[in-house]
């Protein structure tokens, strides 16, 4: 099972949604994840692959295959800084 | 003056898992007190509580709501669903701000708290569960009450221990009273039987063993009464301002005619006589009824030693030669202790009491306790018209709440 696999196996599984109609391409708000789900997958995330992510780089992930471009780059070691980057200015992963 | 009256009732308990079969348990004198089945209890010297029978949230709620829920909100959802549908009521948009909630909790989502320490301190982990905050928060019942119904006036949550939703209730009423709100859906939920809550509970040595047979453990006035039984579940009753029942043609179960509310400031744990006696006092003279108008008292009888000698001294203080002529019972002695649930769930029955005309009895009372010489309605129920009624909440903290409803005709 490759990480685009696994991530929408997860997001699945705590949306309590069929895998089937999870896509690659299908944005947190089409699968109706708020912010506080968002930080619940988030959460189901890093205890699946044993890593940390970074709340910059989780405010950058709206969509499925943002996750998955996130995971595998921080999966690989590489800089994710310009995730970073890209996120700023977004709000807060969950509110209060 | 604004009047309030009660025109809907919801109950989830150990006796019954809604008002009419929670009643009749109670008539029959049947106890919800039985092993616990929700973690394994074999290390503790108390093996016993008042659970839900069979309580699975499965068949109540789907699996992605249950996620935001611990137990406790659980029940609350469950026993306010009961109220609504009781009521008949239908909210309208622009009446949603004259419609709010007042929860009590005493211990709020222990479960879920219980689960994430065990996690930190015994499996070592270095990150909690997200919705760990809003499962645990003691609003959370009142806040996803609001949600389900669409409740946007004033709301709060209590949380007063053994007063919590005696308080809860006290607070929906002056909030119609004095004009806030028309609408209050009031009351109290907690879901303490968990591991670590047991523990602090056997702690304090106040907890009845059971000796082996559950259901007979709890037994308040009784001179062999051995301590209390913890419970869950919840009550919650809809209260209406009288002319916004009568508009709708709601049925009125009574009117709540007054609440006292009182601290001892006296110790922590050990109950005063002269704080009860202040909040019974203060109900009364709220309600304008003469301490000889009351014929029923639920009382807090919590089936400790020193709480029901000392509720028997209050209630002979504030009723003199009156006190030998009403009825009182303990219903903890089926229902256990629900926390933070209980005034709600022992308001329930005193309505019940009150509308149907049959006082539920103290279950398990075996021998005359001479500190405890009044009339506790032992093991059987009585039929009795009650013109008004009290329930009694004196909770840990000394803080005592008092509701008098008063028969409607």
């Amino acid at each position: 099972m490759n990480v685009g696999e696994k991530v929408v196996e997860i997001i699945a599984r705590e949306q309590h949604l069929d895998p089937g109609d999870v896509s690659i391409d299908a944005t947190f708000e089409e699968l109706g994840i708020d912010s506080l789900d968002g930080v619940n997958i988030l959460f189901a995330l890093e205890e699946e692959f044993k890593i940390d992510i970074p709340d910059t780089v989780a405010q950058n992930m709206k969509s499925v295959r943002q996750v998955v471009d996130s995971l595998n780059r921080v999966l690989e070691g590489k800089d994710i800084s310009d995730l970073a980057a890209m996120a700023k200015g977004s709000g807060p992963a969950a509110s209060n | 003056m604004r009047r309030v009256v009660i025109t809907g009732l919801g109950v989830f308990s150990s006796t019954g898992k809604d008002k009419n079969s929670f009643f009749e348990n109670l008539l029959q004198g049947r106890p919800g007190v039985r092993p616990i089945t929700q973690f394994d209890s074999s290390p503790l010297s108390i093996k016993i509580a008042a659970e839900v029978d069979g309580y699975n949230p499965d068949d109540y709620f789907p699996p992605k709501r249950q996620d935001l829920l611990d137990k406790f909100a659980q029940f609350a959802l469950i026993a306010a669903g009961e109220a609504m549908k009781d009521s008949g009521i239908v909210v309208s948009e622009e009446e949603r701000y004259r419609f709010g909630v007042v929860m009590g909790s005493g211990m709020g989502g222990a479960g879920s708290y219980d689960a994430g320490y065990h996690n930190l301190y015994a499996k070592q982990v270095t990150r909690l569960h997200p919705f760990t905050i809003p499962r645990i928060m003691h609003n959370a019942a009142t806040s996803h009450i609001c949600m389900e119904y669409g409740a946007q006036g004033p709301a709060l949550a209590t949380a007063t221990a053994c007063s919590s939703s005696g308080h809860a209730i006290a607070e929906a009423f002056h909030m119609i009273k004095f004009g806030m709100s028309d609408m209050m859906l009031a009351g109290g939920a907690d879901a303490p039987i968990t591991y670590g809550v047991m523990r602090c509970w056997e702690a304090v040595r106040v907890l009845a063993s059971g000796n082996g047979n559950p259901a007979t453990a709890c037994r308040p006035f009784s001179a062999d009464r051995k301590g209390m039984v913890i419970g869950e579940g919840s009550g919650v009753l809809l209260l209406e301002e009288l002319d916004h029942a009568r508009k709708r043609g709601a049925h009125i179960y009574g009117e709540l005619a007054g609440c006292g509310m009182s601290s001892d400031a006296s110790h922590i744990t050990q109950p005063s006589v002269d704080g009860p006696v202040r909040a019974i006092r203060m109900a009364l003279d709220e309600g304008e009824v003469e301490p000889e108008a009351i014929d029923y008292i639920n009382a807090h009888g919590t089936g400790t030693r020193l709480n029901d000698s000392i509720e028997t001294q209050v209630i002979k203080q504030v009723f003199g030669d009156h006190a030998r002529k009403l009825a009182i019972s303990s219903t903890k002695s089926m229902h256990g202790h629900a926390m933070g649930a209980t005034g709600a769930i022992e308001f329930v029955a005193t309505v019940l009491a009150l509308e149907r005309g049959m006082v539920p009895p103290t279950a398990n009372y075996t021998q005359p306790d001479p500190e405890c010489d009044l009339d506790y309605v032992p093991n059987e129920a009585r039929e009795k018209r009650i013109g008004a009624a009290l329930s009694n909440s004196f909770a840990f903290g000394g803080l005592n709440a008092v509701l008098l409803v008063r028969r409607w005709e």
